[in-house]
């Protein structure tokens, strides 16, 4: 009980709006960085390699767990150089647009209750959607802005691969929109801690069980917006060298890899909210005190578990053809979504 | 919303202090604010310290011209980059706005389904009916085929 009132005393959030603000900001701008690394470190570098019965690295740190801290320092010594054909604003603005909208997505994931979350929008699903589409705009701009064949042609597939899995995922979300009936991320949670399948008896059910099908295919969606493999046409290394990144040198390039991970990190979170209960733990009561506590490490536990998912889809599976690519998303993931989406409304309204 | 602006300001009417659900509105927009400006913030910070770290790569500098030409493999390039291309993606983001623009629509029926109930339904239903339509067609016509 006491550990529970130590918890309390420290979240006394009538602190003045600017001094939540600046704990907010302080802490994301550590967070940000450090969940990139942890997903670099441990599926990138370690699982990967255990997966393709190699060590991985070994030199820098315990067990080379500081190999991405060291790769960062190389990259700051790295010389910024700016083809000279480029469109030197836009090629020095895309990668900041990358990063940016990346960071946005942190703003709305709940780690907790109420004031764990650094601004709890009430539309906060939809919010996370629009940002995370900005990327596509920067991407576009450090295609173009190189005055590369590669970079161009990366710039586009991207383009066209980004916006063809937008839908499907938009699609996924909205049925659990339906089921949840809010946009809000923390209504979300207390929808799924209050969601009963079989009557009133248990605890709250996620909503994975009901959508199964949205929740495969908000991960192939979020793979694709990755461009992570199976799905990385536009940065091929094998025909683009590395798309719309070739041209790119030093922390610039940091930038891309940084917006990569620390956005899987930020869509692990999201489906985990969406579709696991996110910083709920079945069992205990929705309202508890705790949530403040746990919360961040149960959230924390979901999200690797779907980072898991992702990245051993990554390891595992062929890189897809352009054509397939389109033909997945536009004949399969698209159409399955919008059946799912209208049964589920059906159970809703019928049930 | 202009009803609510409305509500507000005639709540507030004659109080001293008035902090109301509109201005915690507004407040958790303003954190969203502050937030784009600490990207952009922490980005350049970055930037900064690597420009304090990095060796300098002045063009007009003593050596290595070739560094600064577009890299091709290696080869010198040929042409212009600023190509044409295929005009398919165009045709690919025509579907996206058609599609994206039913989303907008979904979002607001499927967060207040129950208040349309069966007759919301229904019309989401024809409508969504539309667009697949719409999605069939684009497929019979070949425009998603690659090659």
């Amino acid at each position: 009980m006491s550990a529970q009132l130590a918890v309390l005393a420290a979240l006394d959030w009538d602190l003045p709006y600017w001094a939540v603000t600046l704990i907010k900001v302080l802490v994301a701008a550590l967070l940000v960085p450090t969940t990139a690394l942890i997903l670099g470190i441990v599926f990138l570098f370690k699982i990967m390699s255990w997966m393709q019965s190699r060590l991985g690295p070994q030199e820098a740190g315990p067990k080379g767990l500081l190999q991405l801290l060291a790769d960062g320092v190389k990259f700051l010594q790295k010389e910024d150089v700016i083809p000279e054909r480029a469109d030197r604003f836009a090629f020095k603005v895309a990668p900041m647009i990358v990063l940016v909208s990346t960071f946005l997505l942190y703003v709305i994931i709940p780690a907790g209750p109420d004031p764990a979350v650094i601004a709890d929008l009430p539309t906060g699903i939809f919010f996370a959607l629009a940002v995370s589409s900005l990327s596509v705009i920067g991407v576009l701009m450090a295609g173009w802005a190189s005055a590369n064949k590669y970079a161009l042609m990366g710039g586009i597939r991207a383009a066209g691969q980004l916006i063809a899995y937008e839908l499907p995922m938009v699609l996924a979300v909205v049925g659990v929109i339906i089921q949840a009936g809010t946009l809000n991320m923390n209504g979300i949670v207390v929808a799924q801690a209050n969601f009963k399948l079989f009557g009133d008896v248990g605890p709250g059910i996620p909503f994975i069980i009901t959508q199964l099908p949205m929740f495969l295919i908000f991960l192939a969606a979020m793979q694709a917006e990755l461009t992570q493999p199976p799905f990385d046409m536009p940065v091929a290394e094998s025909e683009l060298v590395s798309g719309y990144q070739v041209e790119y040198t030093g922390f610039r390039f940091l930038f891309f890899f940084l917006a990569e991970f620390a956005t899987a990190f930020a869509f692990g979170a999201i489906a985990s909210v969406l579709f696991l209960g996110g910083w709920y733990l079945p069992g205990l009561d929705v309202n508890s005190e705790w949530f403040w506590l746990i919360g961040p490490a149960v959230l924390f536990a979901k999200i690797m578990l779907v980072s898991f998912l992702i990245f051993w889809f990554r390891f595992t599976y062929p890189r897809l053809r352009e054509d397939q690519l389109q033909r997945l998303a536009w004949k399969w993931l698209i159409p399955i979504s919008l059946v799912w989406l209208a049964v589920t409304a059906v159970f809703k309204v019928v049930m | 919303m202009l009803a609510q602006v409305s509500d507000v300001v005639d709540a507030c009417a004659g109080q001293a202090e008035c902090v109301t659900s509109y201005s915690d509105f507004l407040r958790s927009w303003l954190t969203v604010g502050i937030f784009v400006a600490l990207g952009f913030v922490m980005a350049g910070a970055m930037l900064g310290i690597a420009m304090v770290l990095r060796p300098s790569s002045n063009r007009r500098g003593r050596f290595q011209e070739q560094k600064f030409i577009t890299y091709e493999s290696g080869v010198d390039p040929v042409g212009w980059s600023w190509t044409q291309t295929q005009v398919r993606y165009y045709i690919f983001a025509l579907l996206f706005v058609l599609f994206d623009v039913e989303a907008v629509f979904i979002f607001p029926w499927a967060t207040r389904l129950e208040i349309y109930d069966l007759f919301g339904l229904i019309e989401m239903l024809i409508f969504i009916a539309i667009l697949a339509l719409g999605l069939v067609y684009a497929v019979r016509k070949k425009v998603l085929q690659w090659l």
